[in-house]
């Protein structure tokens, strides 16, 4: 059970990457999406938000925010750092697995909820978008 | 003093290995282990007496009778119930104020009405008066609770001046720890003058820790839970005082609780079988009756001191830690056994994971208490909660996973 806490997910839990709402101001043609999603078992919630732009669609700005454990803070930073810079449609193929890959540990089945509460941020946000 | 060395011997599950370290159960709290005695009086329950009660004229159907009366009067006298009528069984304590809601709260709580509670609630005496206050128009008022994480009595007072219906409280609250004084309470609603104002009072975290006794509390409902309290899952008790709960409509019926059936209508049966529709946990209150036993056996206050001392130990060896934060009164005195506390940076399930792995079990989260836990600006807190058959060893194997939950965050 030590395993989960190894040194790349406590550097994520620390410094989180991409922590924080992104700047106000939008660029024309700029869209932000802002979600919400909780955390039924702890009461944990976690804030995330999207700018996309173009045609294309591409994440070009990501955050989240949140007081989280280091499970579901180090996946939000590992989430927002692969989903950054890439279309929504790529976007939209990330899998509960690939979330889990990221985060490169084994975890309970309780504790799932925390590897994948950004990914159910995402997919939220996703489906407003396509809503 | 509790012989705590022989009582482990009668808990078999505190010899198990967890993640290859013996077991530090310190989520009592939330659930207690059962003694082998109670384990034992369930198997024989069924393999000798088992029957349904209240029906049917044969010598099993009037043992297994026996023996669920037999519990309700062991029950009842442990709380200090002057009637053993005046304790109906339930699930647990949620069911116990929920059936208060329901039947009680339906009948005598009306449009415009208050019903108060505090701000250290459990969410189970919480959420069922916003459901009923919802229903029928009434409103919930929380009285206040002070930065020593006790009842503000002066908020208390001011509610008072609202008429209200009810007031709802704990006993103990299960995540700061404070003993509140029902005393107190009583006192003051007496003194308001306010002689329909009833009193409820969830007693979940203090039954299994301390000498209680309903009847000279003066209370109107108090309910408990057996689990918490060395007995099985699923079986609880709600006391209501003698006069209320005779007028008091019963929460569900059906069989087992009427005198007469007619197709134009039914007359319900006395107390207490009028709350006991359909076939009741039989097998839940002969355990709960023997884990009573087995408390009165090591004497209350022995229980309450044995606690206080581990709770006392555990606030001083915390309170040497740096970055541990304790919330609820300082002095263990003025709590129940449990601890809840914080540590900074690192979340309350990360500081319980950490401690699983050492063997050691306790409570993240909020504890079913979130409008307490948002007014101190807190996600998540970890709790400590002993029993009879924790040692100041189980504290010192806290101590020491907290001291490797520091090692793997790096602090």
């Amino acid at each position: 059970m030590d395993g989960i806490y190894r040194d790349h997910i406590i550097d994520h839990y620390q410094n989180p990457r991409n922590f924080g709402p992104p700047p106000l101001k939008l660029r024309e043609g700029e869209l932000v999406i802002k979600v919400s999603e909780a955390n039924s078992s702890c009461g944990d919630m976690l804030e995330l938000f999207l700018v996309v732009r173009g045609k294309g669609a591409r994440v070009v700005d990501v955050g989240f925010q949140g007081l989280g454990c280091a499970i579901s803070t180090a996946a939000g930073s590992l989430l927002t750092e692969a989903i950054l810079g890439k279309t929504i449609n790529e976007v939209k193929k990330f899998s509960e697995e690939d979330m889990m890959a990221l985060l490169g540990i084994e975890v309970s089945p309780t504790r799932m909820k925390c590897a994948t509460l950004p990914l159910r941020a995402l997919q939220k946000a996703l489906r407003l978008r396509s809503g | 003093m509790l012989d705590v060395s022989r009582i482990r011997e009668d808990f078999l599950i505190l010899k198990r290995k967890i993640n290859g370290k013996p077991l530090v159960y310190l989520d009592n709290a939330a659930t207690a282990q059962k003694p082998r005695q109670v384990i034992g009086a369930i198997v024989d329950y069924y393999e000798q007496h088992n029957a349904n009660v209240h029906r049917g004229i044969h010598s099993l159907g009037d043992e297994a009778t026996r023996l669920y009366a037999e519990a309700r009067q062991v029950v009842a006298e442990f709380i200090g119930a002057k009637d053993s009528r005046e304790l109906v069984f339930v699930r647990n304590t949620t069911e116990g104020i929920n059936l208060v809601a329901y039947s009680w709260g339906m009948a005598n709580v009306r449009r415009g009405d208050v019903v108060v509670t505090t701000e250290m609630e459990h969410h189970s005496n919480l959420v069922p008066w916003q459901e009923l206050a919802k229903r029928v128009g009434a409103r919930v008022e929380y009285v206040a609770v002070n930065e020593s994480g006790e009842v503000d009595m002066e908020d208390l007072e001011k509610k008072l001046e609202l008429k209200p219906k009810l007031i709802a409280v704990t006993q103990v609250s299960n995540f700061l720890g404070t003993i509140n004084p029902i005393e107190g309470v009583v006192k003051r609603v007496k003194i308001s003058k306010r002689k329909d104002v009833k009193i409820l009072v969830d007693g979940a975290q203090a039954v299994p820790h301390m000498p209680v006794n309903v009847s000279d509390l003066g209370v109107d409902f108090y309910a408990f839970s057996g689990h918490k309290m060395y007995g099985p899952m699923g079986i609880g008790g709600l006391w209501v005082k003698r006069e209320i709960l005779e007028e008091m409509a019963p929460f569900m019926t059906g069989g087992g609780m009427i005198s007469e059936v007619h197709k134009t209508g039914t007359i319900f049966t006395d107390l207490p079988d009028r709350f006991d529709a359909g076939t009741p946990n039989v097998e839940g209150a002969v355990g709960l009756a023997v884990a009573v036993e087995y408390l009165e056996r090591l004497g209350m206050s022995q229980v309450r001191e044995h606690e206080m001392e581990l709770t006392e130990l555990t606030i001083n060896e915390l309170g040497k830690l740096s970055g541990v934060r304790i919330w609820g009164p300082k002095e263990a005195s003025k709590r129940g056994g449990l601890v809840a506390f914080s540590v900074e940076k690192v979340h309350g399930h990360d500081v319980a994971q950490v401690l699983d792995s050492q063997g050691i079990a306790v409570r993240s989260g909020h504890h079913c208490t979130m409008p307490m836990h948002e007014k101190l600006g807190l996600a998540a807190t970890v709790r400590a909660s002993f029993g009879v058959y924790n040692t100041e060893e189980d504290v010192s194997r806290l101590i020491r996973g907290l001291e490797k939950v520091r090692e793997v965050f790096k602090l």
